[in-house]
């Protein structure tokens, strides 16, 4: 019945050749630019797509240099899913078929400034795909925290020091914050699995009405990793629990990753400057909290 | 053929002119004294009597944000506000004139917190004035009704695209019920062509829209807006005359007057009040007072040049507004004691300031006005600054 | 044209050359990124099995199918070295750019 399964699965070797997101601003490596050009590489060029203030639309929209060659547009920071939402429902009101409206925005964006408008867009049932890319802190304003920070990270706005070791919240549990509205599709993918989320995509791609991809996205300038790394530790952050691959699908949540066994949390956690100064105690507690949650999601949730 | 007429509210004839406009896309929060024309409009998008698409955003920021969205594909939109809810949209206010994006709101002017109040004043529009948009302020329902129709032409045409704000006065029009002449369908298509811009996403000529200009190029973009609200002064004046013709109704442009000709003072007024201004002006008349109102419809853009030939021969300037700069004056006045200034209008000009959060402005208030104008014309000292109606004493 | 190439762009020297408000042309380049770079990745075609890891992966998408061969399109590759550190054959060298 789903169409979803007559698709042919888009992989490297058959999809378009079109770039959509190109000659941008980005620093060199941008894990959140790889999840931007990847998911409009798979919905094609009738596409609108919307992006807040932050790093893509910092990067992607400097007069004269255009980056998007689909339609595209700058949205106010707060205003990302409502301004999607109009645009959907604008081009459906003038009888425009067979397209699809994205909004991409980042962990900021999308979990604290933007949170209300996204609830508005998914409780009306609008057709937009919102795929947030979350480098977990507020990138474009130099590295300040966000609400997708997670425990321990050193930002600009949670120096870490002697009495204070970087951020003292977990990352807020935007996931379910999203499912909780009963929305007909949602998921987390990281660009350190590019297939994966490119499925996601184009799943997500079919819903007509609101869907959204939570996208893990690597920031070489903000985590103070070497620039070749940025898909690695976008895997990393997968492997070592700290970041879930999960659908939720018609009611239902599915872990679409189950690590048998844990990579190493310090492991992942030294290799990034924002990380450095945890101590023992610190990853011990992080780990702590990743099982407690894991534990939780696979009690409660579908796997294999 | 006999004209349909009905008795209804300022704001049922907002919603059935915004109808007769036949937007696309409408996205409204509610918000009081709005509330009965989102209501209105609803009922009919339910009937099936506008066929527009109605967005139940989750906050007036995202009304606005929906709204510039819809506008950015080529549909028509309206979105309709008040006091908190529009300052709540302040960022997509300005968003929405830079984007050159032609939405048209109604905004029922409402007193703004702190104190709450929703009865009506005019400071939560006018401290908007910068904010890049055309703003009508209008009189009464068939005004309102009217205005909505013409707001699309004007805010639409392509010297101009730049949203626009018709502003009436909370409750004393938005729940006040006339005796209103609805158009015909017909003749308002005539006078209303369907949205056309190619300054719009689509697929055979993609766009990126809303992008960021470096301070070489910023500059530019920003002569370009102040042109475009220049440039609607033609245009809604176009718009008046050919509505005249069509409706049989004209509301003389930016700027409307009674008995100026010949006034030895004269009060400037905006909005509703002007009414109640008339009619004093008819007592007073007959007992032999040359006064005479100016009744500004434009705050932006601004009727300069019509208030400096309407005060020319004036002896003294009351301008009676329902706003405060604090620490200052009202913006209306800044703004009318600026245009005069500039071609040395030297007379004495007073702020009569006052029916702030709904405070009732009588006949006697305005009586009294037109009196001490007298009196000042005459040579009595005064402050710029009159809180005509405060309901105590004060150390001045 | 599946990659947008640079546009030769004249600034506007009139006032109504300037685009109404700020929309412009989808995927109008007026500039390169090739002086980002200080290491150009280079594909040794010998030892590549042309498995698109590098095509996938490529946060610019400077990556490009050349008739069954793996090319850099060295106007907008950045130098990251993403390709390179996750080819599984180590068939993508970065060398040094000379000045
Ligand atoms: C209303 C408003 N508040 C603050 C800002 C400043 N601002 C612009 S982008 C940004 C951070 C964006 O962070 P995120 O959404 O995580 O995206 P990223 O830059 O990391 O890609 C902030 C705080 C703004 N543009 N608008
Ligand atoms: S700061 Fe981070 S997210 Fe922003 S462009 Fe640079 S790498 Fe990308
Ligand atoms: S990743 Fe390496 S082997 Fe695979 S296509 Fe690229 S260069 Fe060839
Ligand atoms: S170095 Fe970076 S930008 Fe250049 S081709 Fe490789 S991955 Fe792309
Ligand atoms: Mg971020």
């Amino acid at each position: 019945m789903s169409s979803a399964n007559t698709l042919t699965r888009i992989t490297p070797k058959n999809i378009t050749d079109q770039e959509f997101f190109y000659g941008h601003k980005a620093c060199a490596g941008c894990g959140g630019s790889l999840a931007v050009r990847l998911a409009l590489k798979v919905l094609g060029e009738r596409t609108y797509a919307a992006f807040p203030a932050g790093c893509m639309a910092a990067v992607g929209f400097i007069y004269p240099q255009m980056a998007f060659t689909n339609n595209a547009i700058i949205t106010t920071f707060p205003g990302v899913a409502s301004m999607a939402s109009g645009i959907a429902v604008g081009a459906k009101a003038l009888g425009i078929q067979n397209f699809k409206t994205v909004a991409f925005a980042g962990d900021g964006g999308t979990a604290d400034i933007g949170l209300q408008a996204l609830s508005g867009m998914i409780d009306r049932g609008d057709d937009v795909l919102y795929i947030c890319y979350d480098n977990e802190a507020y990138m474009n304003t130099g590295i300040q925290k966000s609400g997708l920070t997670p425990f321990g990270t050193q930002t600009t706005t949670t120096p870490a020091g002697k009495n204070i070791h970087g951020s003292k919240t977990q990352k807020k549990n935007l996931f379910e914050i999203i499912a909780a509205h009963d929305i007909p599709y949602a998921a987390t993918a990281s660009i350190g699995y590019p297939q994966d989320y490119i499925d996601k995509v184009q799943k997500a791609a079919q819903v007509k009405g609101p869907a959204f991809i939570h996208v893990y996205a690597s920031c070489p300038t903000g985590w103070g990793t070497p620039t070749e790394t940025s898909v690695e530790i976008a895997k990393e952050a997968v492997d070592c629990g700290l970041f879930f691959l999960a659908e939720y699908e018609n009611g239902d949540y599915r872990l679409t990753r189950n690590p048998k066994q844990f990579a190493s949390v310090a492991d992942y956690l030294k290799k990034q400057g924002r990380f450095k100064h945890l101590s023992d105690a610190d990853i011990a507690s992080i780990e702590a909290h990743r099982d407690h949650k894991w534990e939780r999601m696979r009690r409660m949730w579908n796997h294999q | 053929m006999s004209k349909k007429r009905e008795f209804i509210s300022g704001d049922e004839a907002v919603a059935i002119g915004v109808k007769l406009s036949r937007p696309h896309v409408i996205a409204a929060y509610p918000i009081t004294p709005q509330t009965i024309t989102v209501e209105r409009l609803s009922e009919m998008v339910e009937r099936g009597e506008l066929n527009a698409e109605y967005m139940h955003v989750e906050s007036e920021h995202s009304a606005i944000s929906a709204a510039m969205g819809a506008s950015a594909v080529g549909a028509r939109t309206f979105t309709a506000s008040s006091s908190q809810g529009l300052l709540y949209m302040t960022e997509g206010l300005h968003y929405a004139s830079g984007g050159r994006f032609p939405v048209v709101m109604m905004n029922a002017n409402r007193s703004v917190a702190l104190p709450w109040s929703i009865y009506g004043d005019q400071r939560d529009s006018l401290s908007l004035l910068d904010s890049g948009w055309i703003q009508v302020y209008v009189e009464d329902a068939q005004e309102a009704l009217d205005m909505m129709i013409q707001a699309f032409r004007i805010a639409e045409h392509p010297d101009v695209l730049t949203p626009m704000m018709v502003n009436l006065d909370g409750f004393i029009l938005t729940h006040t019920y006339e005796i209103v002449e609805i158009p015909e369908q017909s003749q308002v298509d005539a006078f209303l062509p369907p949205f056309q811009t190619p300054n719009k996403m689509c697929f055979n000529n993609p766009k990126n829209m809303g992008f960021s200009s470096q301070p070489n190029d910023n500059t530019e973009f920003k002569y370009q807006q102040n042109l475009a609200v220049l440039n609607a002064v033609k245009v809604l004046e176009q718009a008046d005359t050919d509505f005249a013709t069509m409706f049989g109704r004209k509301y003389n442009g930016m700027v409307d007057e009674y008995q100026s000709a010949d006034a030895e003072v004269l009060l400037v007024t905006l909005g509703s009040v002007t009414g109640t201004v008339r009619d004093v002006v008819d007592e007073m008349r007959a007992e032999g007072h040359k006064v005479g109102v100016i009744k500004i419809r434009y705050m932006r853009p601004f009727p300069e040049e019509q208030l400096q030939s309407l005060t020319a021969k004036a002896k003294a300037i009351g301008v009676l507004e329902k706003d405060i700069s604090f620490g200052y004056e009202g913006t209306v006045y800044t703004n009318v004691n600026s245009a005069l200034a500039k071609v040395g209008n030297t007379v004495p000009k007073l702020n009569f300031v006052g029916g702030l959060g709904g405070r009732d402005i009588s006949k006697a208030d305005i009586r009294n006005m037109f009196l001490k104008l007298q009196r000042v014309a005459a040579g009595e000292a005064y402050k710029t600054v009159d809180f005509f109606n405060l309901n105590v004493e004060t150390n001045e | 044209m599946s990659r947008p190439v640079k546009q030769n762009f004249i600034r506007p020297s009139h006032i109504e050359g300037f685009p109404v408000g700020p929309q412009f042309t989808a995927g109008h380049l007026a500039d390169t990124n090739a002086g980002w770079r200080t290491f150009r990745p280079v594909v040794n075609h010998d030892t590549c099995i042309y498995c698109l890891r590098c095509y996938l992966v490529c946060p610019d998408g400077t990556i490009f199918k050349d008739n069954g061969k793996i090319a850099v399109d060295y106007d907008y590759c950045k130098g990251c070295g993403v390709c390179a550190h996750e080819c599984p054959k180590n068939a993508i060298e970065m060398v040094k750019e000379q000045l």
